[in-house]
């Protein structure tokens, strides 16, 4: 049988969106896909779903009705995966939920139930993994700025967590692979979208940042360093709790 | 803030800290209010990893390495030949709040040599946390490490600002802190901590009739053993653990696998490889007693002083008690599915939510994550097939043995290796 091609703009609300419409037209065989990974097929039924605030509401929550907090929080975390095809894998788990009577989101013999939980174990391990790994770097207009390169899109769910942290300093963090960051002004988060120069990346640059942040970076280098205790030293271990592809972001792992 | 001098300082005094194995911040409630710098009411985060592999969360330092002690076991005993510095309270204050504004680190955990005398000392450390919290309004994590003989009055203010108190009884028998470290005494280890173990409980009851009770060490206490240092066994190890646990209410205790730093005949020479397969049995161990529902007896006893060195001690357990066993996953209560050997507490909650929908069987087993390289001959489940048959202890040991990987293999080789 054919599949029914639902495009959608890549937004969470638009992904319920899609939901939505498989139940609003019965659709039998859906499959749903960003319209950024779309390329055109022959054999397929297209249909491009329009991102409606009041249906994606809708389709909410009867979710956390259906599959409770823990159980939406779960779907939430493994949409951000940004993984491709992750949404038919939640589909199937919202199309069990919806079926049964009782909550379906611990019935990790499900093969869909398994494989969301699985993806949502990996997001919320990078989650934790930016708490620990964001290091702010002071510019010269008193703000505190880091950037990152996460995997999965998590600046959504680390936002609570810096501003409960960080409520007496101005901060950026900015995901510079999907250009957007998070400015805490001292009362709110806002979305941000900036026009960065290559350089703030490096950070032995003193264009933007103030005197004494060398320093200190410097101080926690060194700091690093004599922590270390040589005869014990394992570094199979010391990399798979580090893994390579964060350390660019991290001070204590720059060369100069 | 001179920071050529604040380097040299921190070289010394981070390196000198460096054996403390603590670097926990978790377990706090400290939340941040009235928009301060810091909140500690997460379960804690390892901001690096040092290329050994240990977390680091906190800024580990001591104020001093000046030390009026010579215990035979410490690097900045009294007789060693070392650079010597001393941090200003001012300056331990700064470096932590800039290394927490950048979120390099969860808090501080600072420890101190004694100079002077343990109250002079003492009041140094608490002086550091008042600093923190009343004048920089921080509510990140402070750890502090008592000063065996400090006076109860001091431990009374050190738990009001800090988020953890710990002494380290640092030798596991009383035997072995004698020969090593002449000047202390037991009892000036043990005082401390009784008083922060009464204060906790007087906290708990006020807490319940005055909302307004200043928070009093709300991560509670730990300790810290080196171990291999002096000749005890695994069991005399764990029973004073299990001392301090049950009498004591301790958090964690913490072993350290000595790690040869002098040339004194009480103890192992340098170079002598630093223990850390025992260490890593030994916590082992540890978790079975907080997180499994083991008794420290059923592990350790007179017939079996020491834990094995090529199985985990829950699978040494298993083998030695084969009768309690096949346990059915479908069926079976909470206590014995974490008996299991290759079911960690995360599978044991995994299986009893997923048995709820279906009988699990191998596939589903294996999907769900259980090692069943291990478990597979100490369960039974909905599948005919049984795989222990008629095994002895000794077949389970050598197919599991056979059939693992361990990252210590080469230290178990009984080969002797001739070039290292």
């Amino acid at each position: 049988m054919q599949n029914t091609l639902l495009i959608y703009d890549g937004s969470f609300d638009g992904f319920l969106c899609a939901v939505f419409y498989v139940y609003e037209y019965n659709v039998v065989t859906p499959k749903i896909i960003k319209a950024s990974q779309y390329q055109e097929q022959l054999f397929s039924n297209t249909e491009t779903i329009i991102t409606d605030k009041e249906k994606a509401n809708r389709v909410w929550n009867s979710l956390k009705i259906k599959c409770g907090k823990r159980g939406v929080a779960q779907l939430y975390y493994a949409f951000l995966s940004e993984l491709y095809n992750v949404e038919n894998t939640l589909l199937e788990v919202i199309k069990y939920a919806f079926k049964s009577t009782t909550s379906i989101m611990k019935d990790y013999a499900n093969m869909y139930v398994l494989e969301m939980s699985k993806i949502t174990k990996k997001v919320s391990r990078e989650k934790h993994r930016m708490e620990a790994f964001v290091r702010f770097r002071l510019t010269k207009d008193e703000v505190y700025f880091a950037n990152i390169e996460p995997d999965f899109n998590v600046l959504p769910l680390i936002e609570t967590h810096f501003r409960k942290r960080y409520a007496d300093q101005q901060w950026i963090i900015y995901d510079l692979k999907r250009n957007y960051g998070l400015y805490y002004n001292l009362n709110t988060v806002e979305i941000v979208v900036l026009e960065l120069s290559k350089n703030i990346t490096t950070n032995t640059t003193s264009e933007f940042f103030t005197d004494t942040e060398l320093e200190f970076q410097q101080l926690w280098k060194d700091y690093f360093k004599s922590t270390n205790i040589e005869s014990r030293k394992n570094l199979k271990l010391h990399n798979q709790h580090v893994p390579k592809r964060y350390w660019k972001y991290l001070s204590e792992k720059q060369p100069f | 803030m001179s920071f050529e001098r604040i380097k040299e300082k921190l070289n010394i005094l981070a390196d000198a800290a460096k054996y403390d194995v603590s670097c926990s911040s978790s377990g706090s409630n400290r939340t941040n209010k009235n928009k301060g710098l810091g909140d500690a009411s997460s379960s804690g985060i390892c901001h690096t990893y040092t290329e050994d592999g240990r977390c680091v969360s906190l800024l580990k330092i001591l104020l001093t390495n000046h030390c009026i002690f010579d215990c035979a076991y410490c690097v900045t005993r009294k007789s060693n030949d070392i650079k010597r510095a001393a941090f200003k309270v001012q300056e331990v204050v700064d470096l932590t709040i800039n290394f927490y504004r950048r979120n390099y680190i969860e808090g501080l955990f600072l420890s101190s040599g004694i100079f002077k005398n343990a109250d002079y000392t003492m009041e140094r450390l608490v002086a550091v946390a008042k600093k923190l919290r009343l004048e920089e309004n921080f509510n990140g994590y402070i750890h502090l490490k008592s000063i065996p003989g400090a006076s109860d009055e001091l431990m009374r203010e050190a738990g009001l600002y800090a988020d953890r108190l710990s002494v380290n009884i640092e030798i596991p028998t009383e035997k072995g802190l004698k020969l090593l470290a002449p000047d202390k005494n037991r009892a000036d280890f043990i005082k401390p901590m009784l008083k922060v173990k009464n204060e906790i409980i007087q906290y708990k009851s006020e807490k319940k009739l005055i909302k307004s009770t200043p928070k009093y060490a709300p991560a509670g206490q730990s300790t810290q053993m080196i171990i291999g240092a002096t000749g005890e066994n695994d069991m005399q190890i764990m029973y004073t653990s299990n001392h301090f646990y049950k009498h004591f209410n301790l958090k964690r205790v913490y072993y350290s696998g000595y790690v040869p730093i002098s040339n004194d005949s009480r103890l192992p020479q340098i170079g002598s490889a630093v223990p850390m397969l025992r260490e890593n049995r030994l916590y082992q161990t540890d978790w079975l007693l907080r997180f499994y529902g083991f008794n420290i007896e059923e592990i350790l006893n007179a017939s079996h002083q020491n834990l094995d060195l090529d199985i985990d001690p829950k699978l040494g357990w298993a083998l030695r008690n084969l009768h309690e066993f096949p346990v059915d996953v479908n069926t079976a209560d909470k206590r014995m599915l974490a008996r299991v050997p290759g079911l960690g507490m995360r599978s044991v909650h995994k299986i009893l939510n997923a048995r709820r929908f279906n009988k699990l069987n191998w596939e589903h087993l294996k999907k769900i994550g259980v090692a069943l390289n291990r478990a597979q001959y100490f369960i039974v489940c909905a599948s005919n097939q049984f795989e222990r048959r008629d095994l002895t202890p000794e077949h389970i040991k050598g197919l599991i043995l056979q059939n693992s990987k361990s990252k210590y293999t080469s230290m178990l080789s009984t080969q002797m290796s001739l070039f290292n």
